[in-house]
């Protein structure tokens, strides 16, 4: 075999998924023998057979990444419950194996796979879609750009009809349920393990860790903006009209085109948007949200 | 050898690894270090807390990179984006050297998040060191390579780990990063003489030392940084001193992560075996 063949061999055993006692399952995804493909590959010592030694790897694998993604989205934990979470985790895990380098990004699709999988999250899965939607909204403010805040001077002098860039780091989410402050009682009574990458091997499972149940909230519509101010990050209710404008502008609309957009979303009369424009503006700016746009 | 080609001609003390839990202690104390080692993966991001933090050591420490996931031995080919984005921070910390593992971890662009170990064949060898060089040309900055501890072998390998690790290290021409507790780790996990291990490294490459704290378990040990470090590997150390001179030298603390002071006081104990003569002044 040479170098390609083994690690494809090897890996394809590491990422198969544990059984309930958290052992080598016997068959891989594609019904290949996982005792087959260790005896060929991996030397038995006097101690541990080759299955042994390769399972050592496949349940650090799974409890490392298991343990990443969980203290990423404790929020959907507290919605959707823990045995319904660990078959979320465990599924997307297996169908979306990581494609970055940094754990960082390891629930990156995870919206995307449970809009695929709704049968997971039934019970609640508006609210289940929406807290996963803040929690990634979360992890992108934290660590995105932060780019140079317009000035006064330069907020003044930007013409009759103009652009606006807003700072990368700003999220801008519509929910239909209050998840902001489910999220908010979540933490208050979690904090993660960790959250740096090393190499240390993990070897506790993250299921083991107790967490407090949370009263559920009703439906209620939210406009939320996800925004980070000194190095943390914020969530900023909106009014809809706002959010719309926001929106507008953050893809890329002049100011007359925005202010028509957030008029025919929202429903609100122009004279209504118009009357609240200066102060809305003098907030965002104030919060440093304009920037000067990237140079290319 | 304390300062050479490898680790940027730098004569590096004692240093331990900047961690979270120590951010406070050490902007409110300012601790005596010689330097901190940072995770790179943890600062690839392009603003935020993490570089703040970054930006406020840099300024009155100095820092080395240690990354994680470049798998200089994957077959696959070495990722652009990885590497860009770890060129931009190797910018900003001017590190004076920089280490990854001498391990695999990917196939197809999936990420294991792990360390797998190498199997020790000729053909993983020169891919191995030609990904270094790749590397090494991108990033121009010295790159060592660190052992890793492993908890499998491979029936194709035709060396042992060690000629692999000169294998690699002599056609790359890049430094060594000697783990003598993944050293430890590996001859009580393959039963081999960790001793022979150390006279078989070639001295003049080594650029940094990392010693860690690892867990016995009933039929292997795990490298879990979680731990003082143990006498064993206190032993192996004296030995990688001995052979190679007073090198700087790192510990890895990653788990269960008690206060800076008990992590640094231990680190400090690594000055023992260093002769008086030579000691690096903090």
């Amino acid at each position: 075999m040479n170098l390609d063949q083994i690690q494809r061999a090897v890996f394809e055993v590491v990422r198969q998924p544990l059984t309930e006692d958290e052992r080598m399952r016997p068959l891989t995804l594609d019904g290949k023998s996982t005792t087959e493909i260790a005896e060929k590959v991996i030397k038995p010592n006097d101690r541990l057979t080759s299955v042994e030694r390769l399972e050592i790897y496949n349940r650090v694998y799974w409890f490392r990444i298991l343990s990443s993604l969980a203290d990423d989205f404790p929020g959907l934990r507290a919605v959707i419950g823990q045995e319904k979470f660990d078959q979320v985790l465990l599924g997307y895990l297996t169908e979306m194996p990581s494609e970055s380098f940094t754990l960082r990004d390891l629930g990156s699709r995870l919206e995307k796979w449970l809009r695929a999988h709704p049968e997971l999250i039934a019970e609640h899965e508006r609210m289940a879609l929406d807290m996963v939607r803040l929690e990634w909204a979360d992890i992108e403010a934290y660590d995105a750009a932060e780019l140079p805040v317009l000035t006064q001077n330069e907020l003044g002098s930007l013409g009759e009809d103009p652009v606006f860039h807003l700072q990368p780091h700003i999220q801008l989410l519509d929910l239909a349920y209050p998840v902001d402050e489910l999220l908010l009682k979540v933490r208050e009574t979690e904090e993660p393990e960790t959250d740096i990458s090393s190499n240390v091997v993990v070897m506790d499972s993250a299921e083991s860790r107790p967490h407090k149940q949370q009263i559920l909230p009703k439906t209620k519509k939210v406009y939320l903006a996800v925004h980070r101010q000194q190095y943390s990050v914020y969530f900023k209710r909106l009014k809809p009209e706002a959010f719309a404008l926001l929106r507008a502008l953050q893809q890329g609309q002049p100011l007359s085109q925005a202010i028509e957009t957030s008029v025919n979303w929202s429903g609100k009369k122009l004279e209504r948007v118009m009357e609240q424009l200066h102060d809305w503006f003098a907030n965002w700016a104030e919060l440093g949200w304009f920037c000067r746009p990237v140079e290319k | 050898m304390p300062a050479n080609r490898f680790n940027g001609n730098k004569d590096y003390g004692v240093g331990i690894g900047l961690r979270i839990p120590h951010y406070g202690h050490i902007f409110e104390k300012k601790p005596v270090v010689d330097w901190f080692e940072i995770i790179s993966e943890n600062f690839m991001v392009e603003g935020g807390r993490q570089l703040q933090v970054l930006d406020q050591i840099l300024e009155r420490y100095r820092v080395v990179q240690h990354g994680v996931s470049m798998y200089f031995g994957s077959a696959e080919p070495l990722n652009r984006e990885h590497l860009r984005r770890l060129k931009k921070l190797v910018k900003r910390t001017n590190t004076p050297w920089l280490t990854d593992h001498l391990c695999w971890g990917s196939v197809d662009g999936r990420y294991s998040h792990d360390l797998l170990p190498m199997p020790y064949t000729f053909e993983a060898a020169k891919r191995t060191a030609q990904k270094i060089r790749e590397a090494r040309d991108f990033l121009e900055v010295p790159i060592a390579v660190e052992n890793v501890s492993s908890y499998a072998e491979y029936h194709v390998s035709e060396m042992t780990e060690w000629e692999f690790l000169n294998e690699v290290v002599e056609d790359a021409d890049c430094g060594i990063l000697l783990d003598v507790n993944n050293i430890y780790v590996s001859s009580r996990n393959h039963s081999f003489d960790p001793f022979e291990y150390l006279r078989s490294v070639p001295a003049e490459r080594v650029a940094q030392i990392h010693i860690a704290g690892h867990s016995n378990y009933e039929k292997y040990i795990l490298d879990t940084h979680d731990h003082p470090v143990l006498d064993p590997v206190w032993q192996l150390y004296a030995k990688a001193i001995e052979l190679a001179g007073p090198t700087a030298t790192l510990l890895e603390w990653d788990d269960r992560i008690p206060s800076f002071d008990e992590v640094h006081k231990e680190a400090l104990k690594a000055q023992r075996y260093v002769p008086a003569s030579s000691a690096v002044a903090s």
